[in-house]
């Protein structure tokens, strides 16, 4: 889908990003990390010609991106910034439908789109889609700000840091949400944040940046079970890097058959590392787990914790 | 709801102020006797050289035209200097307008006489100057004040430059060049009255003639019509920023 070869940015003496090479596949959902001027903004605003590269080839769907307009290009490809960026003096309504009616589509396919978008991210139309950004909170703003950059159903979705300026609350929500939408539209999404755990948590790909270079390009775990060097381990948080791990996996991929646990039932589908909070608090070695609709469901074992992920148990139960 | 009532009002109550100054034009030779009895030692109570209603035409002509090519000017210089074009002049001309903005109306007038001479177009000219620099700053203050984050998300989504220039940084700094114009527009009906020193016959007129005769009804006469016009015009620009900010006061209930 994207396809980055031997690309280079410059400002001035100031290199920010040097020789990339990066691919990116349909369906994805890559997460670009790494320090404040690590080059991770640059190389994702270089995707849809916000920032030109100096060297190298960008291609977008197997052309050159700079054999489309930047217009057409971009109209092509969702955007959503940590600033939102709501245009303010339109309504939630008409800020959804820029797109759509930038490429000219019919009014009433735009309305029903928009309608669509407002339902996917739990904004209820009739109460949201006359309204002014202003009169909307942080988190309603970015929604919106998502489903702008969803109207007009593009082939890839671009992100920055889209929830930077979030309480956690409500980031953790909307982490959960584009989760969501990316499994149910499987849509290829490139996304920057310099948050590590938002990056476990959502990436299929994660890709560290350091002072412009790429340092490490993996799936979430990989790259913590194996760090290519000591500033991966460093960026990964050196002290939580087991709990790290715990947090990728879910109680489902661990549990065994058995009646036996005592204690306060968890859901099959806490992470690990809530499992193992879990563990602590309640001072258990094995608890029972329930369904997502709070049927019984077997029981997870504390010990099972100390292989995570790699091999897991033989004895699985069968998750009903 | 309330929002459109408070337009409505501001609307109603300038309709009525117009009203009341065109019949007070018209009309003011009827009120002879009223300045008569307050001022009993003055000999002539009632300026009757021009009708007030022509008066009150030519004030109204002179302050049309000199705003009117003033924001021309000041719209395409603004526009010119924040594009990247002509953003290297943007610090020059802002440097231009403070200095501009220092000199009082008065001494524009005077100097414009010995280089354009007497009558009507010193007049025009020294009030487009002088109109213009609130109104350059305003527009320059609207277009640069465009949230950067929203130009950002602009471009991202597929708006061509134009279409970001017309569908929002102008609706955006309206409001703010709009209240450029207001106050280059209130100053200049009051100094178009002082432009009748210059030759042009306009509301100033009277009160210039009275000030030099002392005959008070005279600048009585010539000073209430400017003032009525001031607020008429004010009450217009005040019905027009609601309508350009509609979006602002904007709420669901």
């Amino acid at each position: 889908m994207i396809q980055f070869d031997n690309v280079s940015k410059a400002y001035g003496d100031r290199h920010a990003v040097i020789d990339l090479n990066l691919s990116v596949g349909q369906g994805e959902f890559v997460v670009l990390i790494g320090p404040s001027g690590s080059g991770k903004s640059t190389t994702l605003r270089m995707i849809n010609r916000l920032v030109e590269h100096d060297r190298g080839r960008i291609r977008f769907a197997g052309r050159e991106i700079r054999d489309f307009t930047p217009e057409d290009l971009r109209r092509r490809m969702g955007y959503a910034i940590q600033s939102v960026g709501l245009f303010p003096h339109w309504t939630v309504e008409k800020n959804i439908g820029t797109v759509p009616r930038l490429l000219a589509w019919p009014k009433n396919k735009i309305g029903a789109r928009v309608h669509e978008l407002l339902e996917l991210l739990q904004l209820p139309p009739s109460e949201f889609a006359k309204r002014y950004p202003h009169e909307l909170s942080g988190g309603q703003q970015q929604r919106v700000g998502v489903a702008r950059a969803l109207a007009a159903d593009p082939e890839i979705l671009l992100m920055d840091e889209p929830f930077g300026a979030l309480d956690p609350v409500t980031r953790i929500l909307l982490q959960r949400e584009l989760k969501r939408i990316h499994a149910l539209a499987s849509k290829t999404i490139v996304m920057v944040t310099h948050d590590i755990d938002e990056a476990l948590f959502l990436a299929d790909r994660v890709v560290l940046f350091k002072d412009g270079r790429l340092v490490q390009d993996g799936s979430p775990l990989d790259i913590l079970s194996h760090p290519a060097n000591d500033f991966v381990v460093d960026f990964l948080g050196r002290a939580e890097l087991g709990i790290k791990r715990l947090g990728l996996g879910s109680v489902r991929e661990f549990l065994r058959a058995g009646d036996q646990a005592r204690g306060q039932a968890i859901s099959v589908d806490l992470s690990l590392r809530e499992a193992l909070s879990a563990f602590i608090v309640q001072g258990q070695a094995v608890l029972p787990v329930v369904n997502t609709n709070g049927s019984f469901a077997g029981e997870l074992h504390f010990s099972d914790l100390l292989q995570p992920l790699q091999n897991p148990p033989g004895d699985r139960g069968d998750p009903t | 709801m309330n929002d459109k009532r408070i337009r409505d009002n501001s609307l109603w109550t300038t309709v009525v102020l117009a009203s009341a100054l065109v019949l007070l034009a018209l009309f003011m030779t009827e009120l002879e006797p009223v300045f008569r009895s307050l001022f009993t030692a003055q000999e002539r109570a009632m300026y009757r050289q021009e009708p007030f209603i022509n008066l009150l035409g030519a004030h109204v002509a002179l302050v049309l035209v000199s705003s009117g090519s003033a924001l021309v000017v000041a719209l395409a210089a603004g526009i010119w200097v924040t594009r990247p074009a002509g953003q290297d002049y943007r610090s020059t001309v802002e440097s231009l307008v403070a200095m501009g903005q220092t000199f009082p109306p008065v001494a524009v007038l005077a100097l414009a006489v010995p280089l354009i001479g007497f009558g009507e177009r010193p007049a025009y000219i020294a009030l487009a100057l002088y109109g213009l620099l609130p109104m350059l700053q305003a527009v320059i203050a609207g277009l640069t004040s465009t949230p950067g984050a929203v130009v950002d998300a602009a471009k991202g989504t597929g708006l061509s430059p134009w279409q970001i220039f017309r569908s929002v940084e102008v609706p955006l700094a309206a409001p703010v060049i709009l209240a450029g114009v207001r106050t280059s527009v209130t100053i200049n009906i009051g100094t178009a009255a002082i432009a009748a020193t210059v030759g042009a016959q306009n509301l100033g007129s009277p009160i210039i003639i009275g000030l030099s005769g002392f005959n008070t009804p005279y600048v009585l006469q010539g000073a209430i019509l400017t003032g009525l016009l001031a607020i008429t015009a004010d009450g217009v620009f005040e019905y027009l920023s609601h309508r350009a900010q509609v979006w602002k006061r904007a709420s669901t209930q």
